[in-house]
């Protein structure tokens, strides 16, 4: 097992510390009393844990692609299962990005939330230790407990503080994900009857047979699709973020989104290479369907919120589109979009939740003409809208020019089919952006007849998007430290996908009904009784 | 020796005696309660004295091993919390407490019995014993005369055809392999059940009155109705500690009949399969919180029996981990149920709108149990579901795991619905509900042991593992 792992050498066992921190501050706040302080206890806690989080960065070792401040231990001999986390140049940013997100996200709640404000804090604190520990799980158990364990705070985020239709919104996003990643569990337990381990390195490290392989591909793929989402699965996206309090978009956007991405890239990539073959054209053409429908749809909201949501499975199509090119440029291109969607998106739902909170509307239409009334909103609004469609400078045209450089490198008419994505997203945000900055409006704020008098952002408002804005233009003009930071872990995981696709290769044509062959042994067994 | 193998069996039938003695005096419930409190305490103390006792009794139809004593201190584990979280007896006619709360010791006491049983007629006895307690005191319930009625004549009727079949079976058995001892049927029926019809049939009915206990397809008719009638302190008994009696002895029918029985498997696989289809749909649409868990049982069962057919280590110990968990869960859900109805009322969606604001823990309590049934991490239910899942691949029952994965996903709607009652709704503010601290303690008390021993199952599972080993 240590061969492929590196143990913690810091004096503190620092992943834990993540885990363990934000559970203890719920734990805590459930006896403290007034919302004020319920408030900044919790932004105390989350500000703590991002703090802890920081030598992940700092001591992060860019030259390996085993897993770092592994900490392990014995939990459940019985099934050979051990409690090990650990990161590698992948999950190490996502969890960077939990960590940072989440005190925004106390702050968007601060006069957002009206009611209930110690369960809102809890609820909250118990969502991010449940996210960071799906990133650092080693082990394909604990990444389910995870995995599944965060439905149930999400669920009561959206299903307690959500909008008027919170109880169809929060049913259905966890119905779809629950229904989706049940599947997950079979295939864990397949891989460990079969290999007799959950070490995720040595699941990666066995060879399996290509049926097997398909089987475990689409159970896996099923589950990190519907959470991604990729097209056929995506509707419960819009629901849910409509519904959503602000915090609970923003989490959604930035972070739990992300989820079926790193899934792709842990679990599908590495462990079913071949399978992971067999199937990129479906993928790429659901990706390239993601990309165009969603933006296509974006096009026609009316509500901001919804806006934004599809253009997340626009985005989101690029990440997988990314990840199943299976080339350098592709993946970094991907996981560096999946960072910057965290961050963009983020941003722009903490916007919408701001405008909301004064206005108490979601229309384009009543939100328009806010440039004369709220310059800092709208300048903050102009960024990271030209951020959400990749305009050159800014932290998305990185990764989606990554990712189509991939593409034209691979399948120029892949690349080709995604241009007019890039282009839809640039047709919705500017349309967005024109009629909630101008519409009709002449260029002079009329203080007598517009009688709306609408508080720009205060400081805490301006802390919260400042702090996102920095990461635009860092990741936008110099994206190098990000880019290095995963070199290595990706090659390796390139390495993985290709050194598994090389041997059934042969096998490939003879197996090729393999599926077929499998389903008809079963119907005829339950047949034959 | 006769003492301390003996000993759990002799505290409760001292208990039982004494509570007799209460039944002749006017005692207050306070007193009535405390006293059967306290000494169900002492006999799950003994309980937990006796495990690792090894010893043959009454011409060797009486085995105390690691297995049989683990069940005890289940079912008296059970017992206790049961007592506990009745305290005020609220649904129970008031001249009757002393009587209720004896019935509920001497069910518990056939079923300690059968728990050691290793003879037919043995088994039959203690769970007739068991049975015809409970058949008693469903009508106990105050005030909702017809209703309870109805459940007790359908427990009975039930009852007594499900142990006609029994009889039929156990004749059968004896017929062909001319001994009712289990370890001597072990030599023999594996190649009666290989080569003779019969001796599929045979096994079969014999289990029918433990797939009566356990409320599974074909045996489940009774179940919706018989929770629905009964007060919601009896149904907490009904729904809890017969099942746990039933998992065992089905574990050692199962395991006498071998492991590798393709038919009598198949048989088994059906009744799994249709007990958890039926069950989760049913389910879904149900308003009344008791009828609904009644058909999630049905569910559960359809799990427990997917472990109990493996017929292997790790099958066999999953099974027993998740009827343990099972009975933390449910006791749970009838926790909430009971303090929700303070005049022992059945308890609708309706009645449970905004509980969040009337007693966060209730709500609380009623979230975990509920997700802990759906089997969501990190919970005992989702261990539970887990390591009967890994039994049943480990075996090949590639088809069966699919479908109770996709059952799994079905139930999750109705657990979501009693989640989403306790913590959304309420428009008009009902008075908050009010607990004594003991009552309160109980509630943490689930709430933790849920959650704890998802998180941390090792003991547990080695504890179940090293009894069903004795099986094997």
């Amino acid at each position: 097992m240590e061969k492929y792992l590196i143990l913690n050498t810091l004096n503190y066992p620092i992943l834990s510390m993540l885990l363990i921190v934000p559970v203890v501050g719920a734990i805590i706040a459930m006896f403290l009393r007034g919302d004020t302080l319920q408030k900044y206890w919790s932004l105390a806690v989350t500000l703590i844990t991002a703090l802890i989080s920081v030598p992940l960065w700092t001591c992060f070792d860019k030259s390996t692609a085993k897993y770092q401040f592994v900490e392990l231990r014995r939990w459940f001999p019985d099934l050979n299962l051990d409690y090990v986390v650990g990161v590698d140049g992948i999950s190490m940013l996502l969890v960077l990005l939990t960590t940072f997100v989440m005190p925004l996200c106390v702050l968007c709640s601060w006069n957002y939330i009206k009611i209930r404000i110690k369960e809102f804090m809890v609820v909250m604190l118990l969502m991010e230790a449940a996210m960071i520990g799906v990133f650092i799980s080693m082990n394909t158990v604990l990444f389910y407990i995870f995995w599944e364990g965060m439905l149930v705070p999400m669920y009561l985020i959206i299903a307690i503080w959500g909008g008027d239709r919170k109880d169809y919104a929060s049913i259905k996003f966890f119905l779809y994900t629950f229904a989706g990643s049940i599947f997950l569990l079979v295939s864990i337990i397949a891989l460990y009857i079969n290999t007799g381990t959950f070490f995720i390195p040595e699941l990666m490290a066995h060879t399996y047979s290509f049926s097997f392989q398909m089987w475990v591909f689409i159970a896996c793929a099923l589950g990190f699709a519907i959470k991604m989402p990729m097209f056929p699965f995506h509707t419960w996206l819009p629901a849910a973020h409509v519904q959503a309090p602000t915090a609970g978009s923003v989490i959604l956007a930035s972070i739990l989104l992300k989820m079926g991405g790193y899934g792709f890239l842990r679990f599908c990539l590495p462990i079913t290479p071949a399978a992971t073959y067999y199937c990129v054209p479906i993928l790429l053409v659901m990706s390239l369907i993601s990309i165009i429908v969603g933006g296509y749809l974006a096009l026609g909201q009316t509500d901001i919120k919804k806006l934004i949501a599809y253009s997340s499975v626009g985005h989101m199509g690029f990440v997988t589109l990314g990840i199943f090119l299976l080339n350098t440029g592709g993946i970094k291109g991907a996981m560096l979009q999946m960072i910057n969607h965290g961050v963009t998106t983020g941003a722009l739902f903490i916007l919408i939740g701001l405008i909301y909170e004064r206005t108490h509307s979601r229309e384009i239409s009543d939100n328009s003409k806010l440039g004369m009334i709220m310059p800092i909103y709208v300048t903050f609004l102009g960024i990271f809208s030209l951020s959400s469609l990749a305009f050159p400078g800014t932290n998305s045209f990185v990764g989606e020019f990554l990712v189509l450089f991939g593409a034209f490198e691979k399948y120029p008419l892949v690349g080709a089919l995604a241009i007019p994505g890039a282009i839809l997203a640039a047709a919705y945000m500017l349309r967005l952006l024109q009629k909630m900055v101008w519409d009709d409006s002449d260029g002079h704020a009329h203080h007598g007849d517009d009688s709306r008098s609408i508080a720009d952002c205060n400081a805490r408002e301006f802390v919260q998007l400042a702090f996102l804005t920095v990461f635009v233009f860092w990741i936008g003009l110099h994206p190098t430290p990000l880019l290095d930071v995963m070199d290595t872990s990706v090659a390796h995981l390139i390495s993985q996908v290709e050194a598994g696709s090389v041997i059934p290769e042969v096998v490939r044509t003879g197996e090729h009904h393999a599926l077929l062959h499998d389903a008809g042994v079963w119907i005829k067994s339950i047949v034959s009784f | 020796m006769l003492n301390t193998v003996f000993l759990p069996e002799m505290a409760l039938m001292f208990m039982v005696l004494v509570m007799f003695f209460m039944t002749l005096g006017n005692l207050r419930t306070g007193v009535i309660q405390g006293v059967t409190l306290a000494m169900s305490a002492v006999v799950l103390v003994v309980a937990f004295a006796s495990y690792g006792a090894n010893g043959l009794l009454f011409y060797d139809a009486y085995q105390v091993d690691m297995l049989s004593q683990l069940f005890k201190i289940i079912i008296l584990s059970g017992l206790f919390l049961i007592y506990a979280l009745g305290r005020g007896l609220v649904g129970i006619e008031p001249k009757l407490h002393a009587e209720y709360n004896m019935f509920l010791g001497i069910s518990a006491l056939g079923l300690v019995f059968l728990s050691s049983s290793v003879e037919l007629l043995a088994i039959l006895l203690s769970l007739e014993i068991s049975s015809y307690a409970l058949y008693v005191v469903i009508p106990f319930r105050q005030g909702q005369g017809r209703m309870s009625a109805e459940a007790c004549i359908k427990y009975i009727m039930f009852g007594a055809i499900a142990t006609g079949l029994t009889l039929y079976g156990m004749g059968y058995i004896f017929g062909l392999a001319h001994t009712t001892y289990l370890n001597e049927l072990a030599v023999v029926i594996p190649s009666l059940v290989a080569t003779q019809p019969l001796g599929v049939i045979a096994m079969v009915l014999v289990l029918i009155c433990f797939l009566y206990k356990l409320a599974m397809f074909p045996m489940h008719f009774w179940t919706p109705d018989v929770y629905q009638g009964a007060a919601n302190e009896t149904t907490s008994i009904i729904a809890t500690l017969p099942k746990v009696g039933a998992v065992l002895l089905l574990l050692r029918l199962v395991a006498v009949a071998g492991a590798d029985i393709t038919q009598y498997t198949w048989v088994l696989a059906t009744f799994a399969v249709m007990s958890m289809t039926f069950g989760n749909l049913t389910a879904l649409v149900q308003t009344d919180l008791k009828r609904l868990l009644a058909y999630s049982s049905i569910a559960h069962a359809g799990y427990v029996m997917l472990g109990i057919m493996t017929a292997d280590l790790l099958g066999m110990a999953a099974a027993v981990f998740y009827i343990i968990g099972y009975l933390l869960m449910n006791l749970g859900c009838f926790y909430v149920i009971y303090n929700v109805a303070p005049e022992g009322q059945n308890v609708t969606f309706d009645d449970l709108k905004g509980l969040s604001r009337r007693s966060p823990l209730l709500a609380m309590t009623l979230l975990v149990a509920a997700f802990g049934m759906a089997g969501i991490p990190p919970t005992i239910g989702f261990v539970g579901k887990f390591v009967v899942f890994t039994g049943a691949i480990n075996k090949g029952f590639y088809a069966l795991v699919i479908i109770g994965v996709i059952n799994a996903a079905i139930a999750m709607f109705y657990y979501l619905k009693m989640a989403r009652a306790a913590y959304c709704g309420a428009d008009d503010e009902k008075d908050p509900i009010l607990m004594p601290i003991g009552s309160k303690a109980l509630g943490v008390f689930f709430i933790l042991a849920i959650i704890l021993i998802g998180v941390l199952p090792q003991e547990f599972m080695a504890a179940a593992k090293e009894a069903v080993a004795l099986l094997l």
